[in-house]
């Protein structure tokens, strides 16, 4: 009898026949576009058309098989298990599997203990992520296999999460840099990925194999997984097979005919048990009005084969997408084209150039600006008058359309950004975050997805009788819900429908955080590419109650406010002659791209260096101006506190011998506060006291192995860092503090450290090989010295007298370090007020002080032209206050406190760093904003994890700026 | 933001209290000491998507998946007309620890204001006297009513847990909680009848049905389910992981209740010898309170040991040793040591596979549940532990799929034991 074995996974189904010596007599693997019970019953049926239809042992595994398998009542084997089952058949020798799949990433340990592990919900490196990315790059995935055999630079992506890997891609494509390196830092990424977040510090080595559709069909993924596992791993025969020819092999196998299945099949319905909301429209009147009414929202256009003369080019170069408008001097619309950047925005707008200077050498451009992620590019490119931060740009195009607007919503392809308008003026602006990313881009993977073109799809969702509900969740999690919908027997209108509706919720309820859509105003204007579908922007409708404009060009907005900026500009600085770029030079263009290292210091950031033939280039990777401007810049501390405080922290690590040894203090979470009164503590009591370094991505990746939970904070992430760094400093001790509660600087109802902060030595103790290294975990009593002085003495073996005594020399170094800290932070204030400098409040925890953690965020603040301080810095400003959560961790109560200072201070202005999986931010951020809210002030946030690239955090620190500038010269008149 | 007390008057009206039920057994037993001291209790079960819904638009997508689902629950309740807008009050449980959970009673608050319910009294749930209110006092009857149910549904979970998967007729042990449910009910009704000498003979009757049960043992995967309390209890939370546990044919192990109770108490003692500052609670708790709050523990044991097909909890000295064996006591956010702790008891009676639940993001379980699986499965190389984490973005598909993989594992080794 033949075995069958069947294997459903997130993207391709695969099928096996096999005969009862176990070899194949036939499999066939395609891609389900999610059409699985379809695609079920054709791979059967072609399978039966080969071997005939006697009666089989069947079995049917795969991630998103469970669908099928009850529809057919197939026994269903987990995947993870059936692999095993198939290794153990054909390579009994192995010790371990390294699987990647669609969407699930796997390794299985059979030597020695078995062990499987598979990725958590939170995810990315798999196959899914490899496909985005190359979609992004705009090539396909044999093409990320051949470029990356070329490259020659790495660059770091986090690869944790697909949507936090694109964030650290975009910024790279937009700078230029070569498509070879940007492909091999993806494959490196998921190399690193699977093996941190899967081997959990196990060694992966003797017989490794690799199996599932990326490791088979890309080369150079295997080659970078055996050039860091130090091995040959081998890709067998049938690499593609293993779980399906398990599922074959198990035991569980049922015994039937191919044709039951396919009847079972045909006559399968859906349950139809999904939630379901109201239908977008419910007939084609109401779908005419509101196409009527939205066409009213028009711009004037004027033939540009009949117009001479001056004309305004605005370019906004977004993170996909590039798109570019010229007006005549009347304000009308010339041309305007909306087109994909493939990754090469310089060529798309060099060809746009060439081609108006071609068609119509009657026009002059007479001024241009820039705008989007990549404004600086195209500024340097083509030498363009003007540049404008991409959120002023909208606000001009959209003033145009309603010259009253109150709110205003753009959902692009790859972002979303909101901002409220008062008395003219941006209020407050919400840009979304990894965790909201339901934009343009998504709907369009969904559409190619389930094989439809983006407006194909859109359309069906017009006429969705049942909208699925999904929620509003992340992309990656929306997969697996669209998967789950499709089983419950939703159509494909409902889908698309139910999608559109989760964007503008995603928007809602994630970005912009609204429980009570009442409170965005009344007179908005949606903006971007996204809202050019009519069901998204009738969803949108929906969820307001509420008409809304929606610009004819809305794809075009910041192009059409780049351009109106440009005609506003030229006429008031009298601009004569335009500096864009001539038709001769744009012929000899020569855009070339180099990275450096940059040897200013000791940061070494790698350079992205465009070249545009001799005269002008542009410098992009940069965490300073020293690479552009050659100077060297103000000492660093001037104007910012958190470099203050790191060369404060630097000052103890001053080593002193001691009679009892080294011992080894991580420099991370809590540590980032205390260390004065431990280093003080420990030396007054004899020990030689070894401090980590300040993180570095190198340090990170050495002790990342180790990390049990992939959700915990970057923060408490690196801890495993530091800690690595001092087993290999071979120091005799390491100590972790570990307690419950923290200082108690009286400021809230209670003075506890958040749970990792408090406990987080416990996972370095039970996770980490520290070679035989002594780790003291020190639950201690930072707030009662005299019972601190007796758990000293029976930790450390000294006496009371001697642990009071250090104790006490600690809390007076400790209350040094705050002060000068406090100090700084009013000598900047002033002396900023003195030059008017911005002053910003860069409110986080004390281990936001890592620059791993901050990522620079600081030095990027100063090189805007403001100065920086910090929470702790202003804490002290101000007494306790009254808040309505429950307030009761020392950090964050200092939150609360700096919040309540800066409100009356109009010269200052707050900016909240967030660290992603901090769950008492949840609480914080909420609270902050209310503050702030309550004195009319702006509340922004950041929120930081892995992610290097800085690109979006200037937009909106530049957006703050500008809101901020546009506000004086109200006041002023 | 104001905080609305819930009065006398508001009592004597007969508001009615709406408490999101977090275990069924305990709870409907608890109910009816609501009852018995003048309140209106109704447990709230409603759990359509639209309770998701409505903690999405209330509460900040990033809190914990149980804090979204109990305020969701609550205002879909109200907006359903499951209670009534204007003469109703919600408990909320408030711990104080340093876990974010402490904030519930705030964020409930917040919500309820956002959502134009602002009239609505919220009663705070703890022994510490935060956040008081005139008409609902803890008075020691109360209090030791409440004990007594935990004890109760304790045995009532633990035995029914044991019998069920093997019953004969469907349906038996079922009737044994609801017989019990009311018999004890009656007691707290007349005040009577459950403490002292009439809870041992309870306990031990209560056994006695269940071993009565008409059963057939087959070997069975045994599964233990521990986490985040509310996660690990609650159907609505879980998507009844118990009854999909069930369903693939395997017995499933919950940890008592009283363990966290004790836990609490505990961890007082715990403070006093770390951070000082709490001598005299310290020191009653330790020699009088955890004493006479473990007899009970001895009275339970007693009860199933007389029968050799049940296996007994562990006692919560047992529970500290199994715990310093992996973790500190000093450990003491959100469940924390006691996490742990249960992982190694369940492993140690035979439950060595093992669910660990967890909302998203839950900051003490990156600790002492993901963080202690390593040191676990170096300790007892057989274990097979799924970390499991609920939120509103995660599907059911990707859950279960990784929990069958636990039990394709649980399975073979289950086959294993047989032929050997």
């Amino acid at each position: 009898m033949l075995k069958v074995g069947i294997d459903v996974g997130s993207t391709t189904m695969k099928t096996v026949a096999m005969r009862e010596d176990n070899t194949l007599v036939f499999c066939d693997y395609q891609r389900h576009y999610s059409q699985i019970i379809e695609k079920g019953k054709e791979m059967i049926q072609a399978m039966i058309d080969r071997i005939g239809d006697d009666e089989v042992t069947i079995a049917l595994s795969g991630s998103a098989g469970m669908g099928l398998a009850e529809a057919a009542d197939i026994p269903f084997v987990q995947e993870v298990y059936a692999t095993r089952v198939a290794a153990k058949t054909f390579i009994p020798d192995t010790d371990a599997i390294i699987e990647l799949g669609g969407e699930d990433a796997k390794i299985l340990f059979l030597k020695g203990g078995l062990e499987v592990r598979m990725n958590g919900t939170c995810a990315g490196g798999t196959g899914a992520f490899i496909d985005q990315m190359a979609t992004l790059l705009g090539i396909s995935r044999d093409d990320i296999d051949r470029l990356s055999e070329q490259s020659t630079e790495l660059y770091t992506i986090a690869s944790r999460c697909g949507v936090f890997a694109k964030s650290d891609i975009q910024p790279l494509i937009n700078q230029g840099a070569k498509t070879e390196d940007i492909a091999a830092s993806i494959l490196v990424a998921v190399v690193n990925q699977t093996i941190a977040g899967l081997a959990q510090g196990r060694k992966i080595e003797g017989k490794v194999v690799y199996l599932g559709g990326p490791l088979t069909f890309i080369k150079r993924l295997r080659y970078y997984f055996d050039k860091a596992l130090n091995t040959e791993g081998i890709c067998p025969e049938n690499s593609l097979y293993y779980v399906a020819m398990g599922s074959a092999l198990s035991p569980d196998g049922k015994k039937m005919r191919l044709s039951d299945v396919v009847t079972a099949l045909e006559s399968y319905r859906g349950k139809g048990e999904y939630v379901k909301l109201e239908p977008l429209f419910n007939d084609e009147a109401e779908y005419k009005a509101f196409r009527e009414r939205h066409l009213k929202a028009d711009v004037p256009v004027r033939d540009p084969s009949t117009y001479t003369g001056r004309a305004y080019l605005g370019i906004d170069a977004g993170s996909t997408t590039i798109k570019t408008c010229l007006l005549s001097e009347d304000g009308k619309l010339l041309l305007s084209r909306y087109s994909p950047n493939n990754g090469n925005p310089v060529q798309a707008i060099q060809s746009f150039l060439s081609s108006l200077y071609d068609t119509y050498p009657d026009i002059q451009i007479a001024a241009s600006a820039s705008t989007g992620y990549g404004e600086d590019l195209m500024k340097a490119a083509f030498s363009l008058d003007y540049s404008l931060v991409e959120t002023e740009a909208h606000f001009i195009g959209a003033k145009y359309f309603m010259p009253d607007v109150d709110f205003i919503i753009d959902i692009g392809g790859q972002d979303i950004k909101c901002f409220k308008i008062r008395d003219g003026v941006i209020d407050d602006i919400f840009l979304n975050e990894a965790c909201s990313s339901g934009c343009g881009s998504f709907l369009q993977t969904f559409a190619n997805a389930l094989g439809k073109s983006a407006q194909e799809f859109a359309e069906l969702a017009l006429t969705a009788k049942e909208p699925v509900d999904l929620g509003s969740r992340c992309t990656v999690f929306m997969n697996s819900s669209v998967k789950q919908a499709q089983k419950d027997g939703a159509t494909i209108n409902d889908i698309s429908a139910g999608l559109a509706i989760s964007v503008v919720k995603n928007a809602l309820y994630k970005v912009i955080r609204t429980s009570n859509p009442e409170e965005l105003g009344h007179r908005i204007v949606t903006q971007g590419g996204t809202f050019l579908n009519d069901a998204v922007l009738r969803a949108f409708e929906k969820e307001l109650g509420l008409e809304v404009v929606r610009p004819q060009i809305a794809g075009l907005m910041g192009a059409y406010g780049a351009a109106l900026y440009a005609k506003m500009m030229a006429k008031r600085h009298e601009l004569r002659l335009s500096s864009t770029i001539r038709k001769e030079e744009l012929e000899g263009l020569q855009h070339t791209v180099k990275n450096v290292r940059c040897q200013g210091c000791t940061n070494h950031c790698l350079l992205t260096v465009n070249s545009f033939g001799t005269k002008r280039r542009m410098i992009s990777g940069n965490k300073c101006e020293k690479p552009i401007t050659g100077k060297k810049e103000d000492s660093a501390e001037k104007w910012d506190v958190y470099a203050y405080k790191q060369e404060l922290l630097d000052s103890y690590r001053a080593r002193k011998t001691g009679a009892k040894g080294t011992l080894g203090l991580p420099l991370a979470l809590g540590m980032y506060e205390l260390l004065p009164f431990y280093v003080t503590l420990f030396q007054d009591l004899g020990y030689d006291t070894v401090v980590s370094p300040f993180s570095t991505r190198d340090i990170y990746i050495k002790g990342q192995s180790s990390i049990p939970s992939d959700t915990v904070c970057f923060p408490a992430k690196l801890m495993h860092g530091a800690v690595d760094w001092l087993v290999r400093e071979k120091v005799d001790r390491i100590f972790i503090p570990c307690s419950s509660y923290n200082v108690n600087e009286e400021k809230g109802n209670n003075h506890f450290n958040c749970p990792v902060v408090a406990y987080y030595g416990e996972v370095i103790k039970g996770n980490q090989d520290l070679e035989g290294i002594p780790l003291t975990l020190g639950y201690l009593a930072l707030d009662n010295p005299k019972h601190l002085a007796r758990r000293i003495s029976e930790l450390f073996g000294v006496s009371r007298r001697e642990a009071a005594k250090a104790i006490s020399k600690g809390f007076d170094a400790l209350a040094d370090y705050r002060k000068r800290i406090t100090d700084k932070g009013l000598e900047i204030i002033s002396e900023s007020r003195k030059e008017g400098r911005q002053i910003i409040v860069l409110a986080g925890r004390p281990y936001h002080t890592d620059p791993e953690i901050n990522h620079g965020i600081d030095r990027m603040i100063v090189s805007l032209g403001a100065s920086v301080i910090s929470e702790d810095s202003v804490a002290p400003l101000t007494g306790k206050g009254q808040d309505n959560v429950l307030n009761q961790w020392t950090y964050h109560a200092r939150m609360y406190d700096a919040a309540r200072y800066i409100a009356d201070q109009r010269d200052m202005n707050l900016v909240q760093l967030v660290s992603f999986g901090c769950g008492l931010d949840a609480v914080t951020t909420d609270e902050v904003k209310e503050i702030l809210r309550a004195k009319d002030r702006i509340y922004t946030q950041i929120k930081i994890d892995e992610i290097t690239n800085l690109g979006a955090v200037r937009i909106r620190m530049r957006s703050l700026f500008a809101a901020i500038e546009m506000e004086e010269e109200k006041d002023n008149g | 933001m104001a905080k609305i007390p819930f009065t006398q008057e508001m009592k004597d009206k007969g508001y009615t209290i709406a408490i999101p039920n977090m275990s069924p057994i305990h709870f409907n037993i608890m109910k009816r000491i609501f009852i018995n001291h003048g309140f209106r209790p109704v447990l709230l079960e409603n759990s359509s998507p639209s309770v998701i819904r409505e903690g999405l638009k209330y509460v900040h997508n990033d809190m914990c998946y149980p804090c979204l689902l109990v305020i969701g629950q609550i205002i879909d309740a109200i907006n359903r007309g499951i209670v009534d807008k204007d003469h109703t009050a919600v408990i909320i449980s408030q711990t104080g620890g340093g876990c974010r959970a402490s904030n519930y009673y705030f964020l409930l608050i917040k919500a309820l204001e956002r959502a134009g319910l602002g009239n609505i009294p919220v009663i705070s749930a703890n022994l510490q006297g935060m956040n008081a209110n005139p008409g609902f006092q803890i008075t020691l009857p109360m209090l030791v009513q409440a004990f007594t149910a935990l004890v109760y549904g304790d045995l009532l979970m633990l035995l029914s847990n044991q019998v069920k998967p093997y019953e004969i007729n469907k349906g038996d042990t079922d009737r044994v909680i609801d017989k019990w449910t009311d018999i004890l009910g009656d007691c707290y009704e007349k005040n009577k009848g459950y403490f002292w000498g009439n809870m041992k003979k309870k306990l031990f009757q209560i056994a006695d049905d269940f071993a009565a049960v008409p059963v057939k043992r087959v070997p069975k995967v045994k599964v233990g389910v521990v986490g985040e309390i509310y996660m690990k209890y609650s159907r609505l939370g879980n998507s009844n992981l118990q009854g999909f546990l069930e369903d693939e044919g395997a017995e499933v192990m919950l940890p008592p209740m009283m363990g966290f109770v004790l836990y609490c108490f505990a961890n007082g003692i715990k403070d006093e010898e770390y951070y000082g500052g709490r001598a005299k609670y310290a020191f009653l708790m330790k020699h009088i309170g955890m004493p006479l709050l473990t007899i009970v523990e001895k009275w339970t044991d007693q009860a199933i040991e007389r029968y050799p097909e049940f296996r007994t909890a562990a006692t919560f000295k047992e529970l500290e040793k199994y715990a310093e064996r992996f973790i500190d006591r000093g450990c003491k956010m959100g469940e924390g040591w006691l996490l742990t702790a249960e992982m190694a008891e369940l492993i140690e009676k035979g439950y060595d596979n093992i669910v660990c639940t967890q909302p998203f993001g839950c900051l003490p379980n990156h600790i002492c549940g993901k963080g202690m699986i390593r040191p676990l499965k170096e300790a007892y190389p057989e274990s097979n532990i799924v970390p499991i984490d609920y939120d509103p973005s995660a599907t059911k598909v990707n859950q279960e799929n990784r929990i069958k993989l636990m039990l394709a594992v649980a399975r073979e080794k289950l086959e294993a034991s047989e032929v050997k």
